[in-house]
């Protein structure tokens, strides 16, 4: 039997009512081992203006490179305080902030581990579906051999990439939906 | 390690992100083609929640606070399947939506009609090892928007379900059957393939009405599904 998936709408302006109540801005819980980042940013939309009717969810692994999933089977340790589930709503002037930790390395095509990385969805009124892209870590030397990183433009690949600020271990990354900068949006269907 | 990846789907029955009708599409949607990657461990796996975090009585919208809402009360039931017919079993349904007079309790909403002080408008659910969720709630009102002149949303649910990966997520809307609006509704309209928006709009349905008390409507969600065979990564 074969059916169809059913056509994606957008969270129109007033999703707030409804998804607050899983918010999460602080992924690891103490005692989460791996070494802890902030990493905050802005959307922009296509004239460089600030969402404030977005949220971003975020999807990692631990700092093991486990994801609590039962489809990872690897043989590494799952750690109970740590989901690597994230939602984080951005503010009035399109910012967004959260915490948690460096995820370790996975598995990728081939068997290669690709660079740690967060995977990100982006939600917003305007947006009929969502976007998903994904956050690199500065400075990692595993980003030059990353299988889905080197499917991407070299001249785009920055945008995926955490940037270092004056502040440790606070990162900056910031979505550009449309124009010159844009950020590098992944085709997985939805 | 051997995954298998997620069907493509089928063509038009799903929004392009660029829909000019829609005029909050043109700003915020990207310019530049998508960068097309095989499904990894990352896509194939995704969030999952403790059955505890749900309160059962967030599923009946008309209980939430110390009097009855006004409005029609309805039953919204249905399962969610994935496309190979499978129920999707605990996985989490939220849902939000307006008031009888077309008004959401959320700051931005400045349409000038009444707030229900008895009506919140936000509900949530998990699936059970059949696939099926149910809520009670009060028929949405119509509203206007800025759109376009004139511009009025057709009622309707927002729905927004995980599934068990991060490649099914799905963020939805569902509608009523009959509603005069739906024929001029940019967002309704978004998907190309007719038939598949009209999966969009909810089935009344005598089985979960309740007399004397409530009319029930259908509305079945397809998640994306499996490839059959796993591929060599």
């Amino acid at each position: 039997m074969s059916l169809q998936a059913t056509t994606s709408q957008t969270v129109g302006p007033f999703f707030s009512i409804g998804l607050h109540w899983l918010n999460q801005n602080d992924l690891a819980a103490a005692g989460v081992s791996g070494e802890r980042v902030t990493i905050q940013g802005r959307i922009r939309d296509g004239d460089g203006n600030g969402v404030p009717d977005a949220y971003l969810e975020i999807w990692q692994a631990n700092a093991h490179g486990k994801y609590a999933h039962p489809e990872d089977t690897q043989k590494k340790i799952l750690e109970p305080g740590f989901s690597g589930y994230g939602r984080v709503p951005t503010d009035r002037e399109g910012m967004f902030r959260f915490t948690t930790i460096k995820p370790g390395p996975v598995p990728g095509p081939g068997d290669e581990d690709q660079a740690p990385h967060l995977l990100v969805s982006v939600f917003m009124r305007g947006l009929l579906r969502r976007l998903t892209t994904r956050i690199y870590f500065p400075d990692d030397p595993r980003n030059a051999a990353d299988y889905i990183l080197s499917l991407v433009e070299p001249e785009r690949r920055a945008t995926l990439i955490a940037r270092r600020t004056s502040q440790t271990g606070v990162l900056e990354w910031n979505v550009v939906l449309h124009g010159g900068d844009e950020t590098v949006f992944f085709d997985l269907g939805l | 390690m051997k995954l298998a990846g997620y069907r493509p789907l089928y063509p038009g029955t799903q929004p392009e992100h660029l829909h000019p009708p829609y005029v909050s599409s043109l700003k915020r949607s990207p310019a530049k083609p998508q960068v097309r990657i095989p499904f990894t461990l990352s896509e194939v796996t995704g969030p999952s929640f403790r059955p505890e975090i749900v309160n059962p009585k967030a599923c009946d919208l008309t209980k939430q606070h110390s009097g009855e809402p006004l409005g029609e009360r309805i039953i919204v039931s249905g399962r969610v399947l994935d496309e190979n017919a499978r129920p999707v079993a605990n996985t989490i349904v939220e849902i939000w939506q307006a008031n009888a007079a077309g008004r959401y309790r959320h700051d931005v909403d400045q349409h000038n009609a009444p707030l229900d002080p008895n009506f919140t408008g936000c509900g949530h659910a998990i699936t059970n090892e059949r696939g099926e969720y149910r809520f009670v709630t009060i028929h949405p009102g119509q509203y206007p928007w800025r759109n376009h002149y004139n511009a009025w949303r057709p009622a309707h649910i927002h729905f927004s379900l995980f599934g068990p990966s991060f490649a099914t997520r799905l963020v939805t809307q569902m509608y009523f059957p009959g509603d005069p609006l739906l024929p001029f509704d940019p967002i309704f309209n978004c998907t190309a393939d007719e038939k598949a928006r009209n999966r969009l709009i909810s089935v009344f349905d005598w089985e979960t009405t309740i007399p004397e008390q409530a009319l029930g409507y259908r509305f079945d969600l397809i998640l994306r599904g499996r490839e059959a065979t796993p591929m060599e990564e």
